[in-house]
């Protein structure tokens, strides 16, 4: 168990150290902090709602996460198919398994980073008023186990090309449809002419629903084996990709 | 415990309709180099890459070191060491950083030994001056010798190298030979490649596959003694030879393999082909001296790797287009 732990450790060092590697890291940090905190500020009018709370700041992940996390996931698996190095990593005495599940937490932990590096922002509420920090604490796993999901998702499809912008763009595409399957447009489009429990499967599918509970302070189980089963079964399809498409 | 340390069976896969490699049984005991030759396209890489472990044969065995590399592929693999085609590495890490990746994925989990295996690479493989330049800013040859270096840094009982001197120039070319002879003493070691003077210079026995069968598998001597009837002595004569000495010399000789390629005004060379039989020169000098024809040099020309590799996969209807 030792050993097969280490093998995922030495493959997630060597990714996670790979965003740090080139400018990635730091651009997408600083973009992240950017957008996140202009988000919260203009259009989330954090002063005007004169509220205690950071509703203003997470509310808005959902949309930042549909972009950063492809952008962060797109080269977990397209650029080693372009650049052969699968070949090597495939022949190294390491299961597939390993391979996916220490680039893919690789990528989750520097989104990790990101989240905590936010963290000025919960001083300055703290600062300001009297926040309910656990409502806070409760929204920053929420907003880190949907960037799980979103960066599952990309690992996942990042097997089908070589090419990181295709999946980057296949990405944000599948995870677009993640998040609007909650969208009562569609729910109600869906509704006129399905039977109710595929309107509530779809409904139940949305990053968006599960997460804005999660904002409100209620992190029920559902939402949590909502989010790990994601993480799981795109896991899962990418090991069989991997499998499947790495001589390709 | 067979002393083959890789031992392939009956190896057959197909990509949908084309099929890459056709029955091919392959082994390789410690000791050996075997050169692996055939057109683009033969299925080398294809049997490389399922040797390795990369790839699931359609049908057929792989033994590494005793163990199926089927039912137990993690433990068969830790005694390889594999350059893929092309070298392909990390190019954003530096050469050290990535040595040390790849020792510490292979098995290496003491920091003493590592260093010690690393620091051997530096020295053996003479990357001591890129040791920590990143990748991507290595000339070709370096990162050649950083593939090489990747593949040998768990002292593997069986290294596995396609084309490991493609795009090397000829000094490199030379040290990276020089390398494989060095450590192939207690190694199996399975190369492949285009050069054919690489498989004369370097391996003990050749073995030439296309269209996915395997087509010869001998010494690159007996390569060439067995596969082709060829015997053939070269003669520089002083004499123009017209139509009617040759008839003459054909006659004298007993042969109607008898060639004559003028060299300018008033020499010739004649080339005499005696086949399966014993060349004997002093008696072919003496009659050709009948003829008043003066030798001033005779060499037996030995056919050449190139000859005997168009010849076997020409035969084969190889219409690819190779080297």
């Amino acid at each position: 168990m030792g050993t097969y732990l280490n093998k995922i450790y030495i493959i997630f060092d060597r990714e996670l150290k790979g965003y740090f590697r080139t400018p990635l890291a730091s651009i997408f940090l600083l973009v992240f902090l950017a957008l996140s905190s202009g988000m919260t500020f203009f259009l989330g009018r954090f002063f005007e709602r004169d509220q205690a709370d950071l509703t203003a700041f997470f509310s808005w992940h959902p949309w930042l996460f549909l972009i950063l996390m492809p952008a962060i996931g797109m080269r977990l698996w397209a650029e080693e198919r372009r650049s052969g190095t699968i070949e090597l990593l495939i022949t190294l005495p390491v299961t597939n398994t390993q391979l996916v599940i220490g680039k893919f937490f690789a990528s989750w932990i520097f989104t990790l980073i990101a989240l905590v590096l936010s963290m000025p922002i919960w001083i300055t509420v703290n600062y300001l008023g009297d926040p309910d920090n656990n409502v806070i604490l409760i929204s920053y796993i929420g907003s880190w186990l949907m960037a799980g999901a979103f960066l599952a998702l990309t690992s996942c499809l990042s097997t089908l090309t070589k090419n990181q912008v295709i999946a980057f763009i296949i990405s944000s595409i599948s995870g677009f449809i993640l998040i609007m399957a909650g969208f009562s447009l569609i729910l109600s489009a869906v509704r006129s002419w399905a039977p109710i429990w595929i309107t509530e499967t779809i409904g139940s599918m949305s990053f968006l629903s599960h997460f804005s509970r999660i904002q409100m302070g209620v992190f029920d189980l559902n939402t949590l084996i909502f989010f790990v089963t994601i993480i799981i079964l795109c896991l899962w399809i990418n090991i069989q990709l991997v499998q499947l498409k790495k001589a390709d | 415990m067979s002393s083959k340390l890789v031992d392939a069976k009956n190896l057959k896969k197909s990509f949908g309709e084309f099929v890459a490699v056709d029955n091919i049984n392959l082994s390789v005991q410690r000791g050996e180099v075997v050169g692996f030759l055939g057109p683009n396209g033969a299925g080398k890489s294809t049997t490389m890459k399922m040797l390795t472990g990369f790839l699931e044969p359609d049908s057929g065995d792989i033994l590494i070191n005793d163990i199926d590399l089927k039912s137990e592929p993690l433990k068969a693999k830790e005694f390889i060491g594999y350059l893929p085609e092309g070298a392909p590495s990390y190019s954003d890490m530096d050469v050290s950083e990535f040595l040390s990746f790849v020792g510490k994925m292979r098995g290496i989990d003491n920091n003493k030994l590592l260093n010690t295996r690393l620091d051997e690479m530096a020295n053996q493989i003479n990357l001591k001056e890129v040791w920590d330049r990143p990748i991507e800013t290595l000339s070709k040859g370096f990162k050649r010798r950083v593939g090489i270096a990747q593949a040998l840094i768990h002292d593997p009982d069986i290294l596995i190298l396609d084309e490991p001197t493609d795009g090397l120039d000829p000094n490199q070319k030379h040290e990276m030979r020089k390398l494989i002879r060095a450590i192939s003493n207690n190694k199996a070691i399975v190369i492949s490649t285009h050069i054919l003077e690489e498989v004369e210079a370097v391996c003990s026995r050749a073995i030439i596959i296309a269209n996915g069968k395997l087509l010869a598998n001998e010494t690159p001597e007996n390569l060439g003694n067995n596969l082709i009837q060829e015997n053939i002595l070269s003669v520089t004569t002083t004499n123009k030879i017209n139509n009617a000495m040759l008839k003459d010399i054909k006659s004298t000789l007993n042969n109607e393999n008898v060639k004559v390629e003028p060299l300018g005004e008033t020499s010739s060379k004649i080339l005499i082909n005696q086949e399966n039989k014993i060349i004997n020169i002093n008696k072919i000098i003496t009659q050709l001296n009948k003829h008043k024809i003066t030798v001033t040099e005779a060499n037996v020309l030995k056919p050449n790797l190139d000859e005997i590799f168009r010849k076997i996969t020409q035969n084969n209807k190889v219409t690819d287009k190779w080297i």
